[in-house]
């Protein structure tokens, strides 16, 4: 149910963005110039916010999660990275998290066997899907570098050639372009399939999904069979960045749906769930060095509290410690 | 009290999700699932705010006409707070890989006990009230108003999670559910809404110095009947100090293991160690308590229990303090006490004064590991050690949640073990270390009413128990963790019988050769050493 709506919230847009597409001039520039400064506006200001906003609330105490052993005696072996001691274990730690996914390739299936055993088997497809549709993500979007830089960077050019690595038809499929599409297809079957993901997913985590298939989906529409017009794409990109933006007549309806899409996309970022991006960095179970009990983690709001003195104890117990023989203060 | 179904019916666990979503389904509290409400007295005594007699199952939970503001506002606060909260509000994608770490819904089936759902009780209601999407779009956009039926769902699910962080080794961006269960009691502790099991200790313990509130003669007396055992086994009188000023060392561990067996053996294991060092060290009776219920109800009770610890080692000027095996203790001592009561500069840097190893890991903290502390005794060859006195036994190891991953102590306890025991087996490797499960009893849940929680929460533990007891004959579950030699003793007895439970030091002292003891015939347990029951066999 919730899916379904969350698809039809896609389907409207794509339609908002055709009609868009195929009005007048002055709608297509609103479509094609003031959206998609505005979505980049709320995309950078609000991811900004929002990080601004975790990073005013403190870290009171130090709550890494261990994951090996910690430093102790200099015989035993210490887990560097699993429990990091030293700033430096912290950011290998780190970027394995962000770069790799490493606690998510930790997944393991838990299954009830008959007569009652608990088995745990392999689980790393999440960890694949979850790992190829980002960094075909990160990489399509790399290539768009494409369209607005005058003279195309080496590095953009290779990543081009690269990725067309397959030399299959014309133009160069992308790898990229089927990786993405299959890994979102993939996380969508899965949150449907998997009766445990299902009734925990809200429209909110297929929303993203549908929104990102669309976007992929126009993009490989306009390059394999629509055919849409690069010379004007770049004029118009060329044209955002250097804040003197035109709209090209020769841009077809596809590629507005495509750029609304997006537009959606990078307003509703800041919004959702789609601020783990910000928020893996800043996570205390993490981020943090195993080193609490060497360093003193100091927490800004520590306040003083009622506390039962030694005093007090004495003179509740006093007759009773004396009788058992244990030393006092007071006589 | 609810009738505790036989394991082969309990182990028949049904992961069947129901037809409704979640937030329309009912919350149906089953006896046998949930502990007694606090008593008003327990509250009053530490200054708990609504103290009043009530009863979980009651329709009325008497709560003040403005429970619902106060929660929110305790909400705000503590999203201003702490980091973890705001952020383990916000971040989650929901990819639902904690989903089946959690030892409550492994043993339950129960989709609010999957770590991600537990969150979302929460979560739901930050949505409704402090996030734009949540207020626009409501339900659309997961959020959900705060009803009583919803603060009855919390009460309920935050006391089945124990804090163990499993669920956190798994999570991309570590979300650590034990970080909102935290929240999520001290939200409830706002109203009055705790349960007796934790809130009768944490009044002791701030009263009397010890959860189990043993007043300071009946630890002296409890410790001599150890020190008779210890007499009748070695043949050693043994003399220890309470309360002394000038001791090098002040030792602090949890008062379950002054109370019960098998938690006494191990109690008993640390009077010999200690005394066969001629360790100079005083037991206190005012910082009788090692372990922290304290830390279940609010962050400020946690604090004030702890202080004890800090302000003894002054008064008595030692210079270092040692502590005693125990799971959640070492969490709170690791990541809060300096924090919270620190810095402890009147302290020395431990120096172990039998081997002159210095804990620079503890350097500002100033706290041991006994673990760490005997690990490095024994390397030394400090200790005379003869294992086959353990050669009835055959051990496997259970990783305490909290010392696995709120500590990251694995080795040290293991290498102790291999010194001292003969037979050792490790349980399959995803039950263990960093992926270590819950004996299902901790933070305060292991009380008698809810005993089909505990054994449905400790039934991935005990069913990798079985495996190595099925598969390698192993009979003894060793740990270092008071809570767990108390409730995996039921939960062995319920599902693996014919697996003991101990701690570690208790196999240390069978195993140690104490200079000028009798020739020992028995273990601390007064079973026969298999030296003299072989010997019995053939006579
Ligand atoms: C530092 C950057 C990022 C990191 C480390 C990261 C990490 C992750 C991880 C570990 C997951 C869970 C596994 C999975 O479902 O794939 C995930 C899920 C997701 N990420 Fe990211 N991510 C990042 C940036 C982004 C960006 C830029 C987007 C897109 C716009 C994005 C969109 C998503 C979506 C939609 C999901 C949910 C997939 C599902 O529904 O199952 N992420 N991310
Ligand atoms: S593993 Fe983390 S991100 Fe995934 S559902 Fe659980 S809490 Fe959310
Ligand atoms: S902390 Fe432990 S008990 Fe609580 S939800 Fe996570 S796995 Fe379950």
């Amino acid at each position: 149910m919730t899916a379904i709506i969350s698809f039809i919230a896609v389907l409207l847009l794509v339609a908002i963005g055709y009609v868009g597409g195929s009005a007048g001039p002055s709608v297509r520039f609103l479509f094609g110039v003031v959206i998609p400064y505005a979505a980049f506006i709320f995309f950078v200001g609000g991811l900004i916010a929002r990080i601004m906003k975790w990073a005013s609330s403190p870290v009171p105490f130090n709550i890494v999660t261990t994951t090996g052993q910690q430093k102790t005696l200099p015989w035993i072996k210490h887990s560097k990275i699993e429990s990091p001691y030293s700033a430096f274990g912290v950011v290998i730690r780190m970027a394995l998290e962000i770069l790799a996914f490493r606690s998510l390739f930790r997944n393991l299936k838990t299954q009830l066997h008959e007569g009652g055993r608990v088995a745990y088997g392999e689980a790393k497809w999440l960890w694949m899907a979850g790992l190829a549709f980002h960094y075909s993500f990160a990489i399509i979007l790399f290539r768009h570098l494409r369209f607005f830089i005058e003279k195309v960077p080496v590095a953009v050019q290779m990543t081009d050639m690269l990725d067309s690595f397959l030399q299959i038809g014309a133009p160069l499929l992308y790898a990229t372009d089927v990786v993405l599409l299959g890994a979102v297809t993939y996380l969508f079957i899965r949150r449907v399939a998997i009766p445990q993901v299902r009734y925990i997913s809200l429209a909110a985590d297929y929303f993203p999904l549908f929104l990102i298939f669309g976007i992929g989906a126009t993009g490989v529409l306009m390059r394999y069979f629509t055919k849409t017009d690069i010379i004007s794409v770049k004029m118009l990109a060329m044209g955002l960045i250097s804040f003197k933006p035109v709209v090209p007549d020769t841009i077809g309806a596809m590629f507005f749906v495509h750029l609304f899409l997006l537009s959606v996309l990078f307003a509703y970022f800041p919004l959702s769930k789609l601020v783990h991006m910000g928020g893996v960095f800043l996570s205390p179970t993490r981020n943090l060095p195993n080193n609490s009990r060497a360093v003193r983690h100091v927490n800004p709001w520590n306040y003083p509290v009622h506390v039962h003195t030694y005093e007090e104890y004495e003179n509740d117990f006093r007759d009773k410690m004396k009788e058992a023989g244990l030393p006092v203060e007071k006589e | 009290m609810s009738k505790l179904p036989k394991p082969a019916e309990l182990a028949k666990v049904s992961y069947q999700l129901p037809k409704t979503g979640w937030m329309d389904t009912p919350v149906e509290f089953k006896p046998g699932m949930f502990c007694h409400g606090s008593k008003p007295k327990s509250l009053e005594l530490v200054g708990f705010p609504n103290p009043r007699e009530w009863r979980p199952a009651d329709a009325d939970w008497k709560l003040p006409e403005n429970w619902k503001e106060i929660i929110i506002e305790g909400i705000a606060d503590r999203l201003k707070k702490y980091r973890s909260f705001r952020l383990f509000m916000d971040i989650c994608v929901r990819c639902g890989a904690c989903a089946d770490k959690c030892h409550f819904f492994i043993g339950t089936g129960d989709p609010r006990n999957m770590p991600v759902l537990r969150a979302e009780l929460i979560r739901s209601v930050y949505r409704k009230e402090f996030t734009t999407a949540g207020k626009i779009l409501g339900k659309m956009a997961g959020g959900r108003e705060l009803t009583l039926d919803v603060l009855k769902e919390w009460w309920y699910y935050f006391y089945q999670c124990t804090e163990c962080r499993r669920c956190s080794v798994f999570c991309p961006y570590g979300i650590d559910q034990a970080e909102i269960t935290i929240i999520g009691r001290e939200l409830l502790n706002l109203l009055g809404l705790n349960i007796e099991w934790i809130a009768g200790p944490v009044s002791n313990c701030y009263m009397k110095g010890n959860h189990l509130g043993l007043e300071p003669h009946t630890i002296v007396g409890n410790l001599e009947y150890m020190l008779d055992d210890i007499e009748t086994v070695t043949g050693k009188r043994i003399k220890p100090t309470f309360n002394r000023k000038g001791a090098e060392i002040l030792f602090v561990t949890p008062s379950g293991d002054l109370f019960a067996d098998p938690g006494t053996y191990t109690a008993m294991g640390y009077l010999m160690l200690f005394e066969e060092l001629g360790l100079d060290y005083t037991w206190s009776t005012y910082a009788s308590e090692g372990g922290n219920f304290g830390f279940f109800t609010s962050n400020e009770m946690g604090k004030r229990l702890n202080s004890k610890i800090y302000a003894e080692a002054k008064r008595l000027g030692v210079k270092w303090i040692l502590g005693g095996e125990c799971g959640h203790m070492w969490r709170v001592l690791s990541q809060y006490m300096d924090t919270w009561n620190g810095p402890a500069d009147f302290l020395e840097v431990p120096k172990s004064p039998i081997t002159g190893t210095v804990f620079e890991n503890a350097k500002s903290m100033k706290m041991v590991h006994v673990a760490e502390f005997t690990a490095d005794l024994i390397k030394n060859n400090k200790l005379k050690l003869d294992p086959s006195r353990n050669d009835h036994l055959k051990v496997t190891w259970h990783d305490s949640c909290n010392v696995a991953r709120g500590m990251g102590m694995l080795e040290e306890p293991r290498y102790v073990l291999k010194s001292v025991v003969n037979n050792f087996v490790e349980m399959p490797e995803d039950t263990i270390r960093e992926k270590t499960f819950c004996c299902g009893s901790g933070t305060g849940l292991n009380a008698s009413e809810n005993m089909e929680l505990r054994m449905k929460g400790g039934f991935p533990r005990a069913n990798a128990v079985k495996y190595v007891h099925e598969h390698h004959g192993v009979n003894m579950l060793g740990n270092v963790c008071a809570i767990d030699r108390a409730s995996l003793k039921a939960l062995m007895e319920y599902w693996v019988p014919g697996v003991g439970v101990c701690g570690l030091h208790e196999l240390v002292a069978n195993a140690m050769i104490m200079t000028g003891e009798k020739e020992r015939t028995t273990d601390l347990r007064g079973e026969p050493l298999p030296s003299v029951a072989a010997k019995e066999e053939k006579a």
